[in-house]
């Protein structure tokens, strides 16, 4: 396999593409890439400030490499979630995305630390919550709503994350598999501000398979952390990617099109969005929007302390 | 060569491509990337006596 380019020994493969690349030239597409979801999604423009999501995984900082390396005004936000579970891992990611930040002078990162902010940590809110085991969902909630309160404060005009599209392929495997039609309305790169408190959500790594941004991030030389969190374990989206990952090897550009073709679809208006969406308000706590009847969720997960 | 993989580890004395040594541990190449010495190389390279092999898992989330 050689590289399309110059004809040098390929680095990296893309049988969904038929298309292999060697070390200089996989950058070099990478970004090109990336600029052409960032044009066609119309995720933001270079006078727009982008906060970037990291978690001190590969996406994330790979995403805020590439962004930087476009010359856009990107930002970090580092949610500091107090993992530990006998391994540091909230305390080692924290430090790559660090690393990462003190190497670029030309970006801020944003560190969140939830048990200073709010008194406990993930861990702990499980606990309280009957949920040690398994505390995702709190996780996902508490990231969200941090997330684009950083945002809306900071004055930021979008949040970018590092989702790629094996990330994006499990998520509608699973819609899918249960037929959650709500979830389905909302899967797509570009989610817009509401104008009501909701910042403008972009994923610039949608069209990437999670091999390619792994390359990219190992070809760059980015230190991430690569354990996952330690409550991923046996999670349903690593088993709908491994799944997924089975068909794609007997069927090249399986995972491609089957996220590809749902987004042409959804563009052909297959789930448009309910004309009676549920009707949103200021959550009376935090003001960010909420369709609960009085605080939102995240603002009940701390007064049932 | 000394593989690598995770928490595991092997060493092999014969030649082979990247594609026999991932097909031999049952990984998918989908799942996988593979570092040579510390440089990214595709699945056709071959691998020899002596490289130091590093297999990177690339599924991440949860």
């Amino acid at each position: 396999m050689r590289c399309r380019r110059c004809g040098n020994p390929g680095a990296i493969n893309m049988r969904q593409h038929k298309l292999s690349l060697c070390l200089d030239h996989f950058p070099e597409w990478f970004l090109e890439q990336t600029q052409r979801a960032i044009k066609n999604y119309r995720m933001f423009a270079h006078a727009e400030r982008v906060l970037v999501a990291i978690s001190g995984g590969k996406d994330s900082l790979a995403l805020w490499d590439v962004l930087l390396k476009l010359g856009y005004q990107a930002d970090g936000v580092y949610i500091d979630l107090g993992i530990d579970h006998g391994s540091s891992y909230s305390a080692r990611s924290k430090d790559k995305a660090a690393a990462f930040a003190a190497q670029h002078p030309a970006a801020r990162l944003i560190v969140v630390d939830i048990l200073h902010l709010y008194g406990e940590s993930i861990p702990q809110v499980a606990q309280r919550r009957h949920r040690p085991q398994r505390p995702c969902s709190i996780c996902g909630l508490i990231k969200r709503h941090e997330m684009n309160r950083v945002a809306l404060e900071g004055g930021y005009d979008v949040l970018a994350t590092g989702h790629n599209l094996d990330d994006e392929a499990a998520t509608l495997f699973g819609n899918v598999l249960h037929w959650q039609v709500d979830y389905l309305r909302h899967q797509f790169p570009v989610l817009p501000a509401d104008g009501q408190g909701l910042a403008r959500k972009v994923k610039p790594f949608c069209r990437f398979y999670e091999r390619e941004t792994a390359a990219y991030t190992l070809i760059r030389g980015i230190d991430y952390i690569e354990d996952e969190c330690p409550y991923a374990t046996g999670a349903t989206s690593l088993a709908h990617k491994e799944t997924l990952n089975r068909m794609e090897h007997d069927s090249p550009g399986a995972k491609m099109h089957f996220y590809t073709n749902f987004l042409k679809a959804k563009e052909a208006g297959l789930f448009a969005a309910e004309e009676t969406a549920p009707e949103l308000h200021p959550c009376p706590q935090c003001r960010q929007p909420t369709s609960a009847p009085d605080l939102c969720n995240f603002c009940r997960l701390w007064e049932e302390k | 060569m000394h593989i690598v993989y995770r928490d595991k580890e092997w060493f092999v004395d014969q030649e082979l491509t990247v594609n026999q040594m991932l097909k031999y541990l049952k990984l998918l190449p989908e799942s996988v990337l593979v570092v040579r010495n510390g440089q990214l190389i595709a699945e056709d390279q071959k691998l020899q006596p002596g490289d130091e092999v590093k297999i990177v898992s690339v599924i991440s989330g949860g």
